[in-house]
């Protein structure tokens, strides 16, 4: 079941991203409109030191809110939750935040896998997890772990990447649904909603503008 | 490749809720507010590690084999901390709320969760510098008898020198950090007189009450492993255990925002996540 795009809703999406990702999340996340009906939840790699500049700086790029996420806070649709520097972020079955600061798996905190693993525990089949540049394999478990509980994968387009190792693993590692190039990520996850925005009584299937690679791609 | 179903989820939920009972009523070790996201994360990597088929297993084996049990506990108490840990918030500390401290007599403080004590010395070198570690009287406490042991020794790798060097500097430190410890091989033995004034004690901040009247309660990191009720409650117990007045510092990820507890309260440093208890 490549390619395909379930008629159900899908209830968040989950980006982990890691060396090229300021450049990757702001070509993304500007095209997610105002009311984005989902949230959308990011582990993007960085320094243990790191603040909340990265948060603003997309947040005066974007039509959605964007913020770090918080311990207990709730998930809330139209907003896009970047996971803060040295802890881990997970999902809890209320879909709430939890912060932990357990080791770094594979030298990352915080660490893609590990908000995907719990991710795909709370949302099952209603998630989606996209996997973007950088230059570890983190995110491929975790992509797995999506597929595994019926959760659509997306993997940024190797060839598009600034760092192509994180992608490449992912698609080795995971049975993906979608390969797209970076341009596309953004209109992809806002076309997907589009007859929800627009509160069409009958929810069109999904229908992509673009150009997408299939999914049997493997270097 | 076999799909996890919202159904095996349902199942995995209920036998790590028999779990987290079955260890708390056999070795009243209480985790069962414990954020579950997390919980599930690191029994799931004790199944894997130990060739157990479920989690139903799993119970089995903790009910009736103590070594077993020893072994999960650790995997569910996280002790990663270091020396100045967020070098900014200990410099405000020193600035802001040392000289508050210095208008009590004699100033006892609860560091609850102390984890292998490296923020207890953190704060005895602080107190020192400031003058008032001699009217102070620290009580340190953690769950983990392991972690406490450890702590209670003040011994830590070599390689993790520079990175406390660099936070002490940060911190507002005064003095050079070297002069604290001895050098021996590979690791660091912090000075006995740092210790003079910490008592390091088992205290189970989930099971166990409150403490002593203190006039600060340290507690970082801590509270980010537990669901809101145990907070709340925890909230309560740092409430009863505080002189009125008395100041509550959590980690910098941590707030009493949420709690019922926060009109107890006054925010000092709200990003620094300082607190100060009523008079009441």
């Amino acid at each position: 079941m490549t390619g395909q795009v379930k008629r159900a809703p899908y209830e968040a999406v989950v980006i982990g991203v890691s060396a090229g990702g300021m450049n990757a999340l702001r070509t993304i996340l500007p095209h997610l409109p105002e009311k984005f009906p989902v949230p959308v939840v990011v582990v993007q790699h960085r320094g243990a030191e790191s603040d909340d500049f990265f948060a603003q700086y997309l947040a005066q790029r974007c039509a959605v809110q964007v913020k770090e996420a918080e311990e207990k806070e709730a998930a809330a649709p139209g907003t896009v939750y970047l996971a803060p520097a040295n802890y881990h972020l997970l999902l809890e079955d209320d879909r709430t935040f939890s912060l932990t600061l357990e080791s770094r798996v594979r030298f990352a905190r915080p660490s893609i896998d590990v908000l995907f693993e719990s991710a795909a525990d709370v949302y099952g089949a209603g998630l989606i997890g996209i996997v973007l540049t950088g230059a570890n394999d983190d995110g491929s478990r975790g992509l797995v772990a999506i597929k595994k509980r019926g959760g659509l994968a997306v993997v940024q387009d190797p060839a598009t990447a600034e760092v192509d190792t994180m992608p490449k693993a992912a698609l080795q590692a995971a049975e993906v649904d979608f390969v797209l190039p970076l341009a596309a990520i953004g209109p992809f996850l806002a076309n997907l909603y589009q007859a929800e925005l627009s509160s069409s009584p009958d929810f069109m299937p999904f229908r992509v503008q673009t150009k997408l690679i299939p999914s049997e791609y493997k270097e | 490749m076999t799909n996890t179903t919202d159904d095996d989820k349902e199942v995995e939920n209920l036998e790590i809720t028999l779990l987290l009972e079955g260890m708390f009523k056999r070795y009243g070790y209480d985790f069962r507010d414990y954020s579950l996201a997390h919980l599930r994360r690191r029994l799931r990597h004790r199944l894997n590690s130990s060739a157990l088929p479920d989690m139903g297993a799993m119970l089995h084996r903790v009910l009736h084999d103590r070594s077993f049990f020893e072994l999960l506990l650790r995997d569910l108490s996280i002790n990663v901390t270091e020396m100045f840990r967020d070098p900014d918030i200990y410099l405000q500390i020193r600035t802001e709320v040392v000289s508050r401290l210095k208008t009590w007599p004699f100033v006892k403080i609860w560091h609850a969760g102390c984890a292998t004590g490296e923020e207890v010395y953190s704060m005895a070198i602080l107190l020192h510098e400031e003058g008032l570690l001699g009217r102070c009287q620290i009580y340190a406490t953690d769950f983990n008898q392991i972690a406490l042991k450890k702590a209670k020794e003040g011994i830590y790798s070599l390689d993790q020198v520079r990175q406390f060097t660099a936070n002490y500097q940060k911190s507002g430190g005064r003095e050079s950090f070297s002069d604290y410890y001895t050098a021996d091989n590979d690791a660091v033995i912090l000075k006995n007189w740092l210790k003079t004034r910490i008592v390091f004690a088992d205290h189970n901040l989930v099971t166990d009450s409150v403490f002593s009247e203190v006039q600060l309660v340290v507690c970082r990191n801590v509270l980010i492993y537990f669901n809101r009720e145990l907070q709340e409650r925890i909230f309560q117990t740092f409430y009863e255990s505080l002189c009125p007045g008395g100041f509550l510092w959590l980690g910098s990820k941590e707030s009493l925002r949420p709690s019922a507890m926060g009109e107890h309260f006054e925010t000092l440093f709200s990003t620094e996540k300082i607190y100060k208890r009523d008079l009441q």
